[in-house]
């Protein structure tokens, strides 16, 4: 616990890393010859990187059985909240300079800013219900449910930058080719479970346990990585149409 | 945090350019002579000419010219790290870096078409071919950020007038060098290389359209499109082409490498128009480099006077 405590401490600090870069920059009168777009830029790519970390928690602690992982879940889901709300910031305040008719404008008729902002908005009701008293007055299925705007937040988010390039699309396809593996393995996880119910209504428990990691599965797989024993995994899975009826 | 800090180093104390660039040329050739003797090898001419083309050689005799502006000129540092240069990356600060690349003498520029005397010139013969002037404009990007750039240069209908263009010419088409080893860039398909940019032969021939071969009184640095460029101040950025190698005045219009990535976005004449919004951004408003607050967007980029009869009767939001 202990430990945890501090790792938890450590990656809060590296969290933060960006903006005390951007911050040294600033002060320093480094930040090129535009500062406020490198600002912009920054603190928008650091939301980005943030939701894509968060994203990949849960399917890392699947992959790795490192159930602790999920304890720092809420703080990377928080600091993607914290740039988030920087960038929104940079945008009224340095670059619009507080003119609501023109942010207005911008929302309304700018497609990529209409995507950027209704994804920063997603944000606010899982950054208030972040906290524990916020999980137990919700029910945790109602909490997980509403938190799953995540998804479309993220979307939103690499929506918007591709939409804003010129005309290299890279780095906004990386964004989106990362985010699609994430989502990808939840569908995949998804998909599983349909299937489980299913068998589950026909088959008694035990088989669904063979069924689930294969009947000669060892027990005691030191040796092998945590992604080769999801190999395994997939092998005695597909082994499994033989002996179904 | 965007209030400057002020610099711990007086005014006075700060070596002037060039001084500074005397000083730099000073040890490259004393030591390349060094080296050359050291060697045995020296090869006739050569420390001359090596500082003639180098970026940052002052420039003689550049007259000042009255289609200059008075604003307060863009610092020569922003000038030469915010770029647009795709061929040497779409970052902005990377043409600064990996520009070095590029190999600006020999360089030659083809002037050919519809004209009755087609010609390769060589870069430094095109130089010379009418007396350099100094033109301080501003410059206003498509994607809303301006600065205002002492150019060196001289008018483009000085070399059409030289050339001779025939009844069928139309259009200049201009297109950059295309070379993958020298403008790394390139091997990514960004845009469909060669970089190509067009103008009516109107529009070429008005006095403010310039081929640009130097900034600040010296040699254009490559980031900003060495040997030689094309400035034409009251359309966005883009049209101005950089490191030119070919001139072909032509019957059509050609089409530009912008209108090729996304010709709903990107016009032929791409006039700065603070009334035509680029269709994903409003074109109302620019800010200034080192400026703050942004600034409204001038029609024509403030050129209004000198242009605006070019587009008599053109519907801009059609012909954007």
């Amino acid at each position: 616990m202990k430990f945890l405590t501090w790792i938890k401490v450590i990656i809060f600090l590296l969290c933060l890393i960006p903006l005390g870069h951007l911050g040294w920059g600033a002060f320093t009168n480094n930040l090129g010859a535009n500062p406020i777009e490198v600002i912009t830029r920054s603190t928008g790519k650091w939301t980005l990187i943030f939701l894509l970390i968060t994203l990949s928690v849960s399917p890392l602690r699947k992959i790795t059985r490192l159930q602790w992982l999920i304890k720092f879940r809420r703080m990377l889901g928080l600091f993607a909240f914290f740039y988030i709300c920087l960038h929104f910031t940079t945008y009224i305040w340095l670059d619009q300079f507080f003119d609501i008719m023109a942010i207005g404008k911008d929302v309304i008729k700018r497609p990529f800013i209409t995507v950027g902002f209704s994804s920063f908005v997603l944000l606010i009701p899982l950054a208030l219900t972040s906290t524990r008293g916020m999980i137990k007055r919700l029910g945790g299925r109602r909490w997980q449910q509403l938190h799953r705007l995540i998804y479309l937040s993220a979307i939103g988010g690499v929506v918007h930058f591709l939409w804003l390039v010129k005309a290299d699309l890279q780095r906004p396809l990386i964004y989106g080719a990362v985010l699609m593996l994430l989502l990808g393995f939840r569908i995949a996880v998804w998909a599983r479970l349909t299937q489980v119910v299913k068998f589950f209504s026909k088959h008694r428990p035990t088989d669904l346990r063979r069924w689930l990691w294969g009947p000669a599965r060892r027990r005691s797989p030191e040796h092998l990585s945590p992604h080769s024993r999801l190999l395994g995994r997939g092998q005695a899975r597909a082994g499994r149409s033989v002996g179904r009826p | 945090m965007l209030i400057k800090k002020p610099s711990d180093i007086k005014g006075s104390e700060i070596t002037d350019k060039e001084t500074y660039l005397n000083r730099r040329r000073f040890l490259i050739e004393t030591s390349a002579a060094a080296a050359a003797v050291a060697t045995g090898f020296v090869f006739p001419g050569h420390l001359g000419d090596s500082g003639e083309a180098h970026a940052g050689t002052k420039l003689d005799g550049v007259r000042k010219s009255p289609l200059s502006t008075g604003e307060k000129k863009t610092p020569f540092k922003d000038i030469t790290n915010y770029n647009n240069f795709y061929e040497f990356g779409t970052d902005k600060y990377s043409p600064a870096k990996k520009s070095k690349s590029l190999i600006t003498r020999p360089w030659t520029v083809a002037v050919e078409g519809e004209i009755s005397r087609p010609k390769v010139y060589d870069v430094d013969e095109l130089i010379k071919l009418s007396p350099l002037e100094e033109r301080i404009y501003r410059l206003r990007c498509v994607e809303g950020w301006s600065m205002v750039i002492p150019w060196v240069g001289y008018p483009l209908n000085a070399l059409i007038k030289v050339v001779e263009p025939t009844s069928k010419a139309k259009y200049l088409e201009f297109v950059t060098l295309y070379d993958p080893k020298q403008m790394p860039g390139q091997r990514r398909g960004v845009l469909d290389w060669p970089y190509v940019e067009g103008l009516r032969m109107d529009e070429a021939m008005n006095p403010l359209a310039i081929l640009a071969v130097g900034l600040y009184g010296a040699v254009l640095p490559n980031q900003n499109g060495a040997p030689i460029r094309l400035v034409v101040p009251w359309k966005y950025g883009f049209k101005s082409i950089k490191s030119i190698v070919r001139i072909r005045f032509v019957e059509k219009q050609p089409k530009t490498a912008w209108e090729k990535a996304a010709p709903n976005e990107y016009g032929f004449y791409s006039n700065v128009n603070p009334e035509v919004d680029h269709p994903r951004w409003s074109q109302a408003r620019e800010r200034r480099i080192g400026e703050f607050f942004k600034r409204k967007t001038l029609m024509f980029n403030g050129y209004a006077d000198h242009v605006a009869h070019l587009y008599k009767g053109m519907d801009l939001k059609i012909h954007f």
